[in-house]
This record gives structure tokens, C-alpha cells and sequence, in this order.
């Protein structure tokens, strides 16, 4: 499988009394598209800017395609594209402009009036940084992350704010960026983005990385059963005895007051008899539906519901 | 645990064909450096507040002060032969240091000099490529400034390799506490002091009111000062003709040196 394109291990990053990064390990294999999926403050842009040398760790080890990003910056950074969360793009400088000067830094960049087109930035291309849409904004902060044709770019959050035909606009260049070679680090709060996209999501929250896995292995991970049924029915129905009908071993739950899951190892048995006792009970459980768990469900478990 | 890519993908095919298969590396530092220069200097030169600073109020004051007898001179001559070289002094001013500051404090601001360093174009290469963008700025300057007094009368003296070495010592002076400014003060207070501070130096450091019309204690002081120093030893040479001023030189050398210092020391990219 070769070398890893990231290697963090035991990463620990504090400013002053507080640490936001804290031991946290995260393996990016070359190739991939890896989704870095927190809470607010979790720890992502603090340990994505560690690998992109802006910051020193206080702790633990940092390689990036083999190299320490602090002291070998300098070899490093031609090989890597970097989109920031927030444009750090002088606001007079001209979309175009920007993006033929930074063409300019690199040895074989890519053909800028091609990336322009794809990127829906061809009517922006005299317009001044500050008046650009915060959607073109942001599609001009991932065209200087590409065009340089790194080996691995690292995306802070790359769709926030977009509209929805640019956000599939950028996820389809994301995943052309993955056919044609490159690794991909994203960090995002959108989970339907590091569903569709990633092939493995880091699920980081306060500073340590606490389930990496594809997808699917972590929509699964949680117990036997990979399968809940939700329906929604009047407040307040008596689950004690809906589970008394039931094989041991399954969970119900109502949340919020109305909507109930029935989780575990759901079988079409299961579903026969969570029907014919909402029947004998005169309830209809409106918007019956069995489906797997998803990412949402898995992250809300595992960090937890309350809002920071 | 590699997932392959989902098979053709006809979405993709709709735009332009692009090949993202990576090829990377870094333009050669020269190119780099010249492409970064040529950037800086085209936004500077743009900008309609940089330009009303580092061009039209140097090139004002001189039609100004030289033309109608606002101001009294002192001593014999011309009195173009005294506001040239004090003008060419605003002018290396206004750009090494005010234009400079508050440029940079913006970029800090912007997080410009954070998204460069993500950049192949390396921190040495960043501040090589703003040196040659105001060295360039202040050949346009001075050229410009040049021929309006030319136009003027005005008959210069002296060796210009002197004043190349005065330029470029007081550029690196300017330059030094421009970046210590905008390292250490949040982006409007740059703005604001810089500003002031040119003011100030315009007032008093020789460039339009001659130092001999202050009191010696003061004169004194102000003598030290590296716009002084500047306009005093430009005068020396395109005025009086003197070869080298070499106290004058040794003046803004030891300032440039404590400038460049404590700026590297204390200046911060984020």
C-alpha cells in the first residue's frame, strides 16, 4: 500500500492553557479522499494546519508525503495545495489575476483559463476579490489549491457557503482530483458531503481522532444491527410494552417527543410485530420506514447532542 | 482500504477536460521572485490611495514650493536646487515606509502573507520579491519627479552612485520600521500612524522646511533622524556636489542596520 500521504501520530497542539489538539493520530492513504468530521472547535483546522507547517506541534509526530512540514517546508509545500477557510486574497486583486499569478509560483500548472471555465468563474474573471459572490470566492480559493497540480491538497471546509449547484460542481472536481491521482484531506461539519465524497471519515472531537473508518463501516459500526425503523405517532406511546413483544436485545427510544426508533437486529419479523401492535393499539405509524443508520446518527452518538 | 473511484463519470465529461494528475513543483526562484515583484507592483500602483501618496502630492509639493516663494530657503542657489532632492526624500519615504506599512498591515489583516506561505515562493524569496517592488516603485518616482524639475531649472550636481547608496540605505531604514509597525499594530492603527508619522517627518525631517530654521538643540536631534539623514546627505551631492557624505551615510547605515534587527525579530506573518 506504499507510504501514507499523511502520518500524524500523538498530536498535541495547545495555545496557552487550552488544548485543542490532544493526541490525536490520523493516517491518510495516498490516493484517497479523507473527510475530517467534527464538532466546532473539535481540533480540525488546529491539526490540518499542523500538517500544512503553519503550526508547531507541541507534541507527537507530523509527516506529510514523508516530510516534517515545520523544517521541511520548503520541499514540501510545491507539493501540496492549500484552500483556506477564509480567502486570504488582497481584495483589489482580480479573480484571473490571482490565479495567473499564482499559476506563475509553480513549475507545470495547470492551463488557467481551463480551470477558470470548470469552476463557473468565467464571468468573474475581471471582478475585483471583494465583489465576488462568497460561492465564486470560495470556487477561486480551490482553483489556487489545485492548479499547481499538487499530490495532495488539504480543503478547509470546501463548500461552505456555496450554492447547490456549486457545492455538486465542487464535489464532482473533488472526485475527478481522486480518478486523476491526487489524496484529499477535507475538513467539513456537512455530513451528506463526507458521506458522498470520502472513502475514509475521521471523526474528530476534542482534539482525538475517535472513529476513522469508510462510511459504511462506521454507519454500521454501532451493535449487531445495521437496520432501525422509524414511523411517527402520537406522543407518548408505552415503549415498556412495545419491547415486551419483542426479541430481547432490541432498543426503542422517542426522540423527539413523537418520532420513535426501533434499533437492534431488525428482522421482517421485528417489523410484523412493531405494525400489529401499534394495530391493537389503534395507532398509525405514520411514515414507517426501515433504513440503515446514518453517518448523522453515528456522529450525534458520538459526540453527543448538546450544542457547543 | 483504497475504495476505487466510481466508474466514468459523464457529469465530468461536460466541462472542459482538465488533467489534475500531479505534476508538482516550484517555478525557478528568479521567476518566482520577478512574478511576485511585478504583482506587488502592479496593485500598488493601482491603488488610488498609494498612488495620491507615493506621486501626486511628491510631485505637487514640487510644483508648489519650487515655483512660487512659499516657503523661504536657506543660503545662496535655486530654489528647485533645495526641494528636488528634499522631495525625492517624501517620495523614498512615502513608499519604503508609509505605502509599505500600511500595505503590509493589510496583508496580515487579509491573511495574504498566510495564503503565500502555502506557496513554493519561500518567506526570503517574499520579502526579495517587496524590496524590488519598492525599489522599482521609487525608480518611477524619482524618474518622474526628475523631469518635473528638469522642466524646472533645476541643474543637479554629484556622483548618482551616492545617491543610489543613500536611496538604498534609506530604503532599507523605511522599510525595516514599516514592517515593525505593521508586525506589531493591528492593520487601521497602521494606517493612521503611518500616515502621521510621514506627516511629521515631511515637517521635520529637512524635506521641505529647511533643518537650519530650527533651534540648534533641536536641530540637533533632528539631524539623527534617517529621513534627515536622507535628505541632508541628497543634498550634499545633488546640491553641493560632494562625492560621498559619508556622516550621512554612516547615519542611515546604522540605522538600517537597527531597523532590518529588530523588525526581523519582532515581526509576526499572521
Amino acid at each position: 500500500m506504499g507510504q501514507p500521504a499523511v502520518e500524524v501520530t500523538g498530536l498535541v497542539k495547545r495555545y496557552g492553557a487550552k488544548t485543542a489538539v490532544d493526541g490525536l493520530d490520523l493516517r491518510v492513504q495516498t490516493g484517497t479522499i479523507t473527510a475530517v468530521l467534527g464538532p466546532n472547535g473539535a481540533g480540525k483546522t488546529s491539526t490540518i494546519e499542523c500538517c500544512e507547517g503553519y503550526r508547531r506541534p507541541d507534541g507527537g509526530t507530523v509527516r506529510v508525503l514523508g516530510l516534517d512540514p515545520v523544517t521541511q517546508g520548503e520541499q514540501l509545500r510545491p507539493r501540496i495545495g492549500v484552500m483556506l477557510q477564509s480567502g486570504g486574497i488582497y481584495p483589489s486583486v482580480r479573480a484571473v489575476e490571482m490565479l495567473k499569478h499564482t499559476a506563475k509560483l509553480y513549475a507545470n500548472p495547470l492551463d488557467t483559463d481551463a480551470l477558470i471555465e470548470r469552476l463557473g468563474l468565467g464571468s468573474a474573471g475581471r471582478t475585483t476579490f471583494r465583489r465576488l459572490s462568497g460561492g465564486q470566492q470560495q470556487r477561486l480559493s480551490l482553483a489556487l489549491a489545485v492548479v499547481g497540480r499538487p499530490e495532495l491538497v488539504f480543503l478547509d471546509e470546501p463548500t461552505a457557503g456555496l450554492d447547490v449547484q456549486a457545492r455538486h460542481a465542487t464535489w464532482e472536481l473533488i472526485e475527478q482530483l481522486r480518478r486523476d491521482g491526487v489524496t484529499v484531506v477535507l475538513t467539513t461539519h456537512l455530513l451528506d458531503e463526507a458521506e458522498r465524497l470520502a472513502d475514509t471519515v475521521a471523526i474528530v472531537d476534542a482534539g482525538k481522532v475517535i472513529a476513522h473508518d469508510t462510511p459504511d463501516a462506521l454507519s454500521t459500526a454501532n451493535g449487531a444491527g445495521d437496520t432501525e425503523i422509524r414511523f411517527t405517532a402520537p406522543a407518548g406511546l408505552d415503549l415498556a410494552g412495545l419491547l415486551a413483544e419483542l426479541p430481547a436485545g432490541l432498543t426503542a427510544a422517542e426522540q423527539p417527543p413523537g418520532a420513535y426508533t426501533v434499533g437492534g437486529d431488525v428482522t421482517p419479523d421485528v417489523l410484523a410485530k412493531v405494525t400489529s401492535w401499534c394495530a391493537a393499539k389503534d395507532v398509525m405509524p405514520q411514515g414507517l420506514s426501515v433504513g440503515r443508520r446514518t453517518l448523522e446518527d453515528v456522529f450525534l452518538d458520538l459526540t453527543g447532542r448538546e450544542l457547543r | 482500504m483504497t475504495t476505487t473511484a466510481p466508474p466514468d463519470d459523464s457529469r465530468v465529461a461536460v466541462g472542459t477536460a482538465l488533467d489534475f494528475t500531479p505534476k508538482p513543483g516550484a517555478a525557478p526562484a528568479t521567476r518566482m521572485i520577478l512574478a511576485q515583484a511585478g504583482h506587488e507592483v502592479r496593485l500598488m500602483l493601482r491603488n488610488p490611495e498609494q498612488l495620491l501618496l507615493t506621486i501626486v502630492i511628491p510631485a505637487l509639493m514640487m510644483v508648489l514650493f519650487s515655483g512660487e516663494s512659499l516657503v523661504a530657503t536657506s543660503g545662496p542657489g535655486k530654489r528647485i536646487d533645495f526641494y528636488a532632492p528634499g522631495l525625492f526624500g517624501a517620495a523614498v519615504l512615502s513608499t519604503a515606509f508609509t505605502g509599505l506599512a500600511i500595505a503590509t498591515g493589510f496583508e496580515r489583516r487579509y491573511g495574504v502573507l498566510k495564503r503565500m506561505g502555502a506557496t513554493p515562493l519561500p518567506r526570503w524569496g517574499l520579502i526579495v520579491a517587496k524590496a524590488l517592488c519598492v525599489l522599482c516603485v521609487e525608480v518611477i518616482q524619482i524618474a518622474l519627479l526628475s523631469a518635473i524639475a528638469l522642466a524646472m531649472g533645476w541643474k543637479p550636481h554629484g556622483d548618482p552612485l551616492a545617491v543610489i547608496v543613500l536611496v538604498v540605505l534609506a530604503t532599507g531604514t523605511f522599510a525595516g520600521l514599516a514592517m515593525l509597525m505593521a508586525g506589531t499594530l493591528r492593520a487601521e492603527a497602521t494606517l493612521g500612524l503611518a500616515n502621521f508619522v510621514f506627516l511629521l517627518l515631511l515637517a521635520g525631517g529637512g524635506v521641505i522646511i529647511p533643518l537650519s530654521k530650527f533651534p540648534s538643540g533641536v536641530r540637533h536631534v533632528l539631524d539623527a533622524l534617517p529621513i534627515s539623514a536622507l535628505t541632508n546627505g541628497l543634498r550634499d551631492v545633488l546640491q553641493h556636489g560632494a562625492t560621498l557624505p559619508w556622516a550621512n551615510v554612516g547615519i542611515l547605515a546604522a540605522w538600517a542596520v537597527a531597523a532590518i534587527a529588530v523588525a526581523a525579530r519582532t515581526f509576526k506573518w499572521e
